[in-house]
């Protein structure tokens, strides 16, 4: 396709804006990706309106071929808002593309009214239309998926938070026991999770035990230690309990410096060692005669 | 390279500025929906780019930039300044190196802060730090 | 925007305890009066000890942490401990990414804490002179 060849498109969408935004509305309204449950007519008119007035815009820039370019910022930012929308709203994929793929058929119905007669010409318009509403649509897919993916980070961040829950073993003593795999995200979570708590609950000791987690990396090596720093520089104190022989082995491998952090074989240990520094002491059960 | 979706630029004269400058950082941040510890950083690393270029410089500018890269979403800072320039960009970049009696953690700490760091400079004409914070 | 500049920043003296509460974000020379205004005071009443409620901060840049530690360093040669309290979790960590040392500087979750312990680091230090150390103690210093 030329540059040189002007396109009839943008006379077309001025010339028929009402009849194409009528006739639109009735393909949406009538096909089987139509969720009347979660969008309403009005609105859904609404965004087809703004939709037609933002392509008209656009085309009358001459260019039908890139969305990317600047001509079309504003298309693609109200499409991604409509992607968005739906993503949120719980449309399918489909769904969510119907938007632009159900206004072909009216708009391919006025061009063959307008330039029935010359089939060239209406060849190359429809290709040029459909190659662009192509676009958009795939943009509008894009930006969806995209969208999904967000929604489902958070409700797993949201999970994570609560799969790892912080115990309270007396007063100014927090728990966390952590169990499973532990990866950089997760871990990061998790200890500001931790250390919220230790400012909510005014703990000065937390311990931190890793019995359950099979083995550990550099960053999350790192991340533990900078987590204790911070409940430091808060004024609190971390135990890290649990390392097994094979933690120890892999961190000192590793070459990260975990001199300064109190260590205990296991949480019983570090439990009683806080209890120690709380100034709270043991006695021993009396033996009755 | 991203496209741009909304930009501001400032600039910054005084030290009294450094608090004003924070707080449209802290907005920006807040707006994009970055999380609590993001926004710290982000305003963090901006209050250390922000004194350099007073310490150093008498001022300069700083431009806020929303970028769309793909499927995300970031906030691009960059500090500019027509001060006397950087001549050993090795040396500045390490923690605790300072000249002028710092921490020395400015240019280090805004690296670590923040997802990208991008430092340029010319003895005699200035200097130039873009930093991004990815959502 | 206020001009706020110049400011001082109100310090609060409890027994031989001074408390200083920010709560605003700190301009530079703000934040150079505090430290001057707070070791003049520390002189004056002789005080033990220095509480620094960080628990407004959203902010604590490189510059601020540098003050914070001349606080506590200057306040201890003129045999005052200083602890720094209320810290919010994502300052910590932003401190902590940051590098700031804020080495021997104390630290506590709240005010309660604080003050618990300067009172026991005051009983310390007076169980130390009554011993008979020969560490100049500060406790009989009337100025």
């Amino acid at each position: 396709m030329g540059n040189e060849y002007k396109t009839k498109i943008p006379e077309i969408l001025k010339k028929y804006q009402q009849e194409l935004l009528n006739d639109w509305m009735k393909e949406q309204l009538t096909a089987v990706t139509l969720r009347s449950d979660l969008i309403s007519e009005q609105e859904l008119r609404h965004q087809a309106a703004e939709f037609l007035n933002l392509l008209q815009k656009g085309a009358e820039s001459g260019n039908i071929t890139n969305i990317m370019a600047p001509e079309w910022d504003d298309m693609r930012q109200m499409l991604a808002s409509i992607a968005r929308f739906r993503a949120e709203q719980g449309f399918s994929a489909p769904e969510a593309a119907t938007f632009i793929f159900s206004f072909k058929q009216p708009l391919f119905t006025h061009l063959f009214r307008e330039m029935g007669q010359d089939i060239e010409t209406l060849t190359n318009e429809i290709w040029i239309a459909t190659a662009f509403l192509d676009k958009l649509g795939l943009y509008v897919t894009e930006i969806y998926q995209k969208s999904r993916e967000d929604i489902i980070d958070r409700q797993l961040r949201e999970i994570l938070e609560l799969s790892t829950p912080v115990v309270k073993l007396w007063e100014g003593i927090l728990a966390l026991p952590l169990i499973g795999t532990l990866d950089s995200e997760r871990t990061q979570v998790v200890m500001e999770s931790l250390l919220n708590m230790i400012a909510e609950t005014g703990s000065y000791i937390a311990i931190i035990d890793i019995t359950g987690v099979p083995t550990v990396d550099t960053l999350v090596a790192q991340h533990l230690l900078k987590t204790v720093a911070a409940a430091r520089l808060m004024g609190a104190e971390c135990f890290i309990s649990g390392i097994r022989p094979q933690i120890a082995q892999t961190i000192v491998h590793l070459g990260v410096n975990i001199s300064d952090v109190v260590t205990k074989a296991t949480l019983a240990d570090a439990f009683i060692l806080a209890l120690k520094q709380a100034g709270v002491t043991l006695g021993k059960p009396q033996h009755r005669l | 390279m991203g496209m741009i979706r909304k930009s501001e630029f400032l600039s910054l004269r005084s030290s009294e500025g450094i608090v004003h400058i924070r707080q449209i950082a802290r907005t920006w941040a807040v707006e994009m929906g970055f999380s609590l510890v993001d926004q710290t950083k982000i305003v963090t690393a901006t209050s250390e780019l922000a004194r350099n270029m007073i310490d150093f410089a008498a001022g300069g500018t700083m431009q806020l930039e929303i970028i769309d890269q793909g499927n995300h979403r970031g906030l691009r800072l960059t500090f500019e300044d027509k001060g006397p320039g950087i001549a050993d960009i090795e040396l500045a970049l390490k923690d605790g190196y300072s000249t002028r009696g710092g921490l020395g953690l400015g240019l280090s700490g805004s690296r670590r802060l923040m997802n990208e760091f991008e430092i340029t400079s010319r003895v005699g004409e200035g200097t130039r730090v873009v930093v991004t914070k990815w959502k | 925007m206020e001009r706020t500049y110049g400011e001082r920043i109100p310090i609060l003296k409890i027994g031989k305890f001074l408390l200083v509460t920010i709560q605003v974000d700190l301009h530079d020379q703000m934040a150079l009066n505090l430290q001057h205004d707070l070791l003049e005071r520390i002189r004056k009443i002789g005080a033990h000890g220095v509480l620094v409620d960080i628990s407004a901060l959203e902010i604590v840049d490189s510059y601020i942490g540098r003050i914070l530690g001349n606080i506590a360093k200057m306040s201890k040669l003129l045999d005052a401990e200083t602890v720094l309290v209320g810290m919010r979790p994502t300052v910590a960590i932003t401190l902590v990414e940051l590098g700031v040392p804020l080495q021997g500087v104390r630290t506590a979750l709240n005010l309660e804490r604080g003050m618990e312990f300067l009172r026991t680091s005051m009983r310390e230090q007076q169980w130390q002179g009554a011993e008979g150390s020969d560490r100049a103690d500060g406790n009989d210093k009337e100025i």
